[in-house]
């Protein structure tokens, strides 16, 4: 079975983002890029599946601009088998990077499709969803745990008060939630095997995805500060500010 | 034109989160009608029709809902949205993980995790872990919305609405329930709680947690944790707060030996008053502390459990 997997680039997570002067984004001039952690977690299961026997094949794809192959390099040096990076400089919403993957599931036909659960940048959590909505096939979404079982996939779920355990037919799309599994770190010799490996570069046009979206972006504030607080000394004093300043006792 | 909201319900009960969904469609302006999906809920729709705003309560109640599939509730909301112009639901796991599905098969985007709205087609919403504020107008003509819940006040319970059923039943070859494990706690439900207790790797060990108890009782508080404490194993996932977990902003939060990385302080930095207690005077949670205390919890918990 072949073994799709999303991934994204954006913001390492550790960055304190600083919003542009005039509210028109987040400024991401020299600003450290990564892997999106939870597509890491993605390429990890994937590989794991090949690991397993499971997978045949594990391609990577992502939607982004030209520095965006660093990341499938990445996924590559982890043990992807080949990439498919489709170049785009425009701002792409969920639902066109969905367009987009579904047209790439439809040419690849891969028996599973792994995201990760949501992107640390626009915390939109709706890509894999929607991608299995224009595909025609079932999702297991904030996946802790992947069986493959013939021509079943079960999934167990981080959900609201607990964990639900799903059974899907195959093929299918799964998103990661963080305790799926650890991934790895890239080992030197493999980051250099990871530039010899094949990638195919498309435009949205090839495929023949119109990424224009009706959403539009108008301002970006930094949200309200809180304003510093003090430190005090004892656990009574705590109880008396809470109780008598604050009056949430 | 009119709004429809996803009820949220669970274990046969209306959940405290469709409330404030409910508000935020009030915002937006129309009639309210709310669909309750799932088996056998009745006295789910009951509670529904009570709820300040609603005009009209449509029960979706078959074998086909149950557990709330994301395949079949996404084909039900498809089959009901031409009448709307507005399809909200709670951010909640349920409804991440069906309206996304439902955007796509209207050909519309869909906007998560609005914290307010400006007008009927431009809301507010937190983006890179809540440290900043995106607003976004969308020309879609259904706008889909998932709604963050602590961003709105719950509308109140003296409705009356009428309640009718939707006969459309959702066929789903694709997806089955297999089991569902809950973790049990007679505590209030974390998202919506007006006091939080939460721990971190600061507490060493699950057997700590304990220590919280006590407190959380006293408070009537719901105990969270730091992903780092998950991680761990102290604690079970479903109490995490934080951009990955639940998020939180009840009147008062106490984070006991955690340190207060960014995607922790996404989960609870609107929480009205803040306290921290770490041994840490560095850490980072005493710069969003309204109140910081710094040293070894295993000798304040106990003081504090003792004096409240």
């Amino acid at each position: 079975m072949k073994v799709l997997v999303a991934v994204k680039r954006v913001i390492d997570y550790n960055v304190k983002i600083r919003v542009k002067a005039d509210h028109s984004d987040v400024d991401l001039t020299n600003v450290k890029m990564a892997m999106n952690p939870f597509c890491e977690i993605a390429v990890e299961e994937a590989v794991r599946l090949k690991e397993k026997g499971v997978a045949t094949e594990v391609v990577a794809v992502t939607v982004g601009p030209k520095a965006a192959q660093e990341q499938l390099r990445t996924a590559l040096a982890l043990g992807a088998d080949r990439a498919i990076h489709v170049e785009t400089d425009e701002r792409v919403e969920s639902l066109a990077v969905a367009k987009l993957l579904a047209k790439v599931v439809e040419e690849e036909q891969p028996g599973l499709t792994i995201l990760g659960k949501q992107a640390i940048d626009t915390d939109n959590n709706q890509t894999g969803q929607m991608l299995a909505a224009l595909a025609g096939l079932p999702q297991g979404t904030f996946a802790s745990e992947v069986v493959v079982d013939g021509d079943k996939l079960q999934v167990t779920r981080e959900i609201d008060g607990g964990l639900q355990t799903v059974e899907l037919t195959l093929p299918a799309i799964v998103t990661t939630d963080l305790r799926l599994n650890e991934p790895r770190y890239a080992k030197l010799p493999d980051i250099m095997k990871a530039k010899k490996k094949p990638m195919d570069v498309k435009t949205p046009a090839d495929l023949g995805v119109e990424v224009a979206s009706k959403v539009t972006l108008l301002k970006v504030e930094s949200p309200a500060e809180r304003k510093g607080g003090i430190k005090v000394g004892s656990v009574d004093e705590l109880v008396d500010k809470l109780k008598n300043e604050a009056k949430v006792l | 034109m009119s709004i429809l909201v996803l009820a949220e319900h669970h274990d046969g009960q209306l959940a405290g989160a469709t409330a404030h969904v409910v508000a935020a469609a009030k915002a937006i302006g129309g009639d309210i009608d709310i669909l309750v999906a799932g088996e056998n809920v009745a006295a789910i729709a009951e509670a529904a029709a009570k709820l300040d705003g609603v005009s009209k309560v449509r029960v979706a109640d078959n074998a086909a809902y149950a557990h709330q599939l994301a395949e079949p509730m996404a084909a039900l909301l498809v089959e009901l949205a031409g009448d709307y112009g507005h399809v909200l639901a709670a951010a909640s796991t349920t409804g991440k993980n069906v309206m996304p599905r439902v955007a796509a098969l209207k050909d519309v985007s869909q906007i998560s995790e609005i914290v307010a709205v400006d007008s009927a087609d431009t809301f507010k919403r937190p983006i890179y872990a809540g440290n900043a504020i995106a607003t976004v107008q969308s020309a879609d003509s259904l706008k889909v919305i998932t709604v963050r819940s602590t961003g709105f006040d719950a509308v109140g319970e003296s409705g009356s609405a009428a309640v009718e059923a939707v006969d459309f039943v959702a066929e789903n070859a694709q997806s089955s329930f297999i089991k569902q494990e809950l973790a049990e706690s007679d505590r209030p439900e974390l998202a919506a709680a007006k006091v939080v207790i939460s721990g971190g790797r600061g507490m060493g060990s699950g057997e700590n947690f304990k220590l919280l108890d006590g407190i959380a009782d006293k408070l009537g508080a719901a105990i969270g944790a730091s992903r780092a404490a998950v991680d761990a194993g102290f604690v079970p996932n479903d109490m995490q707060v934080g951009q990955t977990g639940k998020i939180v902003a009840p009147e008062l939060y106490i984070a006991v030996g955690i340190s207060g990385a960014i995607q922790h302080l996404a989960g609870m930095k609107d929480s009205k008053v803040i306290v921290a207690i770490n041994k840490d005077e560095e850490a980072p949670i005493f710069q969003v502390a309204d109140y910081g205390l710094v040293g070894d919890l295993f000798e304040i918990l106990p003081e504090l459990e003792s004096k409240l």
